[in-house]
């Protein structure tokens, strides 16, 4: 690992599937400690980059080390040290939970097998049910199984790919609490992830939609660097006042956000008159309001779109 | 670059894997039992008692002598005595019998005059291997059934002596019994089948799982994969040998002349051939099913060119050179030899080398064809 503490460095990763671009000129670094949110719309590239980064599948153009491994030579260093939980549960599912966890600890040359085996059950609660095949366990469990089997070999860098997708609530929490116990103990995490309050527990993030990275930063970096001014209009009729306002000059955006809408647009000034409007109708309360993650994410969804279109069709 | 660890961690996994899977299990051993029983009992290219008519246009000692010779030498039953000809030829047409024999009017007379008389033996020779070695057998009545009763005067009618003997020694199975040559191949067959099935399904099952993505996250090596997932089924082979080798035995007598503990040195040299073939077979396929199709394009010349199913002898010669490139050839000769003729080390060794080439070759082919990433 290079002295600087940077344990992902990568630079213009491409992957094409069939001449469609699936991952443009990516770069991103994320130091060591850091846990590093990974966001973006379905299909928008993000499995495939986790997947050049753990030496999965091989870019088509782009360089980069992990670890302080080139990812392009380097990869059995890399699996060595990095714990992929991947998307789809991938765990064998006709052995049981303590087998599939005894297995990954086999195939990584542990120590103390047992005790680990032992140790990791415990911390899962999972002690009585070591037998139980792993593809009986209801979905969330199946998620808290994987991320236990990538956490067994002690890894340097974890690459959760939607490790909470179907989790409860109660769980997730957990989960996170954890992921910053381990990150404080040192260790790398890279997250990807749909929910919007993970994204904010997260020390960094990056923002990809069809291949393309958007923005990154600090959560406060990437609302200030958006630009978008947003204002949330409650009351009655918002159905038909979001057609009404839409297209109006200055509205970039008009977003039902449970009881209200959010309205958002780059000019401030341009935007409240187009506001002053309808300002004056009864029943209808209007106010500035901070600008969200989620109405950052939604306006960089809609930006990019027709930017990936030529993209698309010039490959 | 080879770890122990991780070649056992695939070995544990792939254990317990098809202990669960008690379908599976009890197919690979329920395949070998049934192919026996069906090859074993069913199939029998020597068969005897095949059903005769015969149209006498005369009864004389001698005609009934002929017919007492013919259903002497078990080949031949006589289900009917029809009184016409037409008869006669309407029962072969029907498939009511396998032969029709004539014998004409003035049999006895033109005997006794010397004029050497001919007995027609008209046979459905629709399935040339079913009347193969009767026919032969007629042969031989010819000239010795009459001898008998030649006697006094027409003794010097009695067959002369060729001025040569052919004499034809049946050898290592002088009654000619197919099980004994059957038996022992079908352990060749019941292992190419399964073998390369078990294995060509063994990467594309992680594959349309989804384990595959876990497995090549972790720092497992191809090689090691690859051992991981044959050497259970080595286990499982010598299973299917040992039900073959008992049934052998107990239900057909096949004799077992020569060393098991060679015949067993082999046996690992041939699974192991066609583990790997299978698990080629797995690199390359993109479902179970078209592994499937793999196995099948690969055992259906193993059966039929190695000489299981026909002589290999009497194969054109193009058969023959893909027959040699089979593992199935080799092996059957070498448990042929081994079981029926008592051969040693030195009589199978140039049946031994080619299996280990063919081992040698396929294992490098798979250890190219491994992708080592989803691309
Ligand atoms: N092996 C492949 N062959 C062809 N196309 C592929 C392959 N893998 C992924 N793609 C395509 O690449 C694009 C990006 O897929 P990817 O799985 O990386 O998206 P994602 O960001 O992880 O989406 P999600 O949030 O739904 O998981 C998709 O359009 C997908 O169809
Ligand atoms: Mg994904």
């Amino acid at each position: 690992m290079s002295a600087t503490g940077i344990v992902i460095d990568v630079e213009g990763l491409t992957k094409r599937f069939g001449g469609k671009t699936v991952v443009d000129r990516f770069s991103m670094q994320v130091r060591r400690g850091q846990i590093y949110g990974f966001l973006g719309p379905n299909g928008s590239g993000k499995t495939t980059t986790i997947r050049m980064l753990c030496g999965l599948l091989t870019p088509d153009a782009g360089r980069g080390t992990c670890l302080g491994f080139d990812i392009l030579t380097h990869s059995a260093q890399i699996k060595r040290q990095v714990g992929y939980m991947t998307q789809r549960f991938s765990l064998y599912e006709d052995l049981s939970i303590a087998e599939n966890l005894d297995f990954i600890a086999r195939v990584y040359g542990m120590d103390g097998r047992r005790r680990r085996v032992d140790e990791a059950l415990e911390r899962l609660g999972l002690s009585s049910r070591r037998g139980q095949l792993a593809g009986t366990l209801s979905g969330g469990w199946k998620q808290r199984v994987a991320l236990a089997a990538c956490l067994l070999h002690e890894p340097k860098l974890l690459l959760l790919d939607e490790p909470t997708a179907g989790v409860d609530p109660s769980a997730r929490r957990g989960f996170w609490e954890h992921l910053h116990e381990l990150a404080a103990g040192g260790m790398t995490v890279l997250v990807s992830t749909h929910y919007m309050d993970e994204a904010e527990r997260c020390h960094a993030l990056a923002y990809i939609a069809y291949g393309k990275l958007l923005t990154h930063g600090t959560v406060d970096e990437v609302v200030r660097g958006a630009g978008l001014a947003t204002w949330s209009v409650e009351g009655e009729g918002l159905v038909a006042l979001a057609g009404e306002l839409r297209g109006r000059p200055g509205v970039d955006m008009v977003v039902p956000f449970g009881a209200a809408l959010h309205v958002s647009g780059p000019d401030p000034a341009l935007l409240e008159a187009s506001l002053a409007a309808v300002r004056s109708r009864p029943g209808l309360r209007i106010e500035r309001v901070p600008t969200g993650l989620e109405d950052v994410f939604i306006h960089l969804m809609k930006e990019g779109e027709p930017v990936s279109a030529t993209t698309a069709s010039g490959n | 670059m080879f770890s122990w660890n991780r070649f056992v961690a695939v070995l544990v996994k792939e254990f317990v894997q098809m202990r669960r899977d008690r379908l599976t299990f009890a197919m690979m051993v329920g395949v070998p039992v049934m192919q026996l029983v069906l090859f074993g009992f069913a199939i029998n290219l020597d068969p005897k008692g095949l059903p005769t008519a015969v149209v006498s246009a005369e009864t004389s000692a001698f005609s009934r002598s002929f017919v007492r010779a013919m259903e002497n030498s078990g080949y031949f039953r006589v289900i009917a005595q029809p009184a016409l000809v037409e008869e006669g030829e309407r029962m072969l047409a029907r498939g009511e019998v396998q032969f029709l024999l004539q014998v004409p009017a003035d049999f006895s007379r033109r005997l006794q005059r010397g004029e050497r008389p001919a007995i027609l033996v008209e046979a459905d020779a629709t399935d040339p291997a079913a009347t193969g070695n009767a026919v032969s057998a007629l042969q031989g009545l010819n000239l010795t059934a009459l001898d008998r009763d030649l006697a006094g005067s027409l003794a010097s009618l009695r067959a002369s002596p060729a001025p040569f003997e052919v004499r034809v020694h049946r050898r290592y199975n002088p009654e000619g019994i197919t099980q004994y040559n059957i038996v022992p191949g079908l352990m060749g067959v019941v292992l190419t089948m399964t073998m390369v099935m078990m294995t060509s399904i063994a990467m594309t099952r992680e594959r349309e799982r989804g384990t595959m993505e876990n497995l090549l996250a972790t720092p497992v090596r191809p090689f090691e994969v690859m051992l991981g997932k044959i050497v259970p089924y080595i286990l499982i082979g010598y299973v299917q040998v040992v039900v073959i080798l008992v049934a052998a035995r107990q239900l057909f007598e096949v004799p077992m002349v020569g060393s098991l503990v060679l015949l067993s040195a082999v046996l690992v040299l041939f699974i192991a051939a066609n583990l790997a073939i299978g698990f080629t077979f797995s690199t390359l396929a993109r479902s179970q099913m078209q592994a499937m199709q793999m196995t099948f394009f690969f055992f259906l010349p193993s059966m039929l060119l190695s000489g299981f199913m026909f002589p290999f002898r009497g194969m054109p010669g193009w058969a023959q050179a893909i027959g040699e490139l089979l593992p199935l050839t080799h092996f059957l000769r070498v448990v042929r030899g081994i079981l029926l003729k008592g051969s040693g080390w030195a009589d199978i060794a140039p049946n031994v080398w080619p299996l280990a080439a063919f081992l040698l070759v396929v294992a490098a082919i798979a250890l190219r064809r491994y992708r080592e990433t989803l691309d």
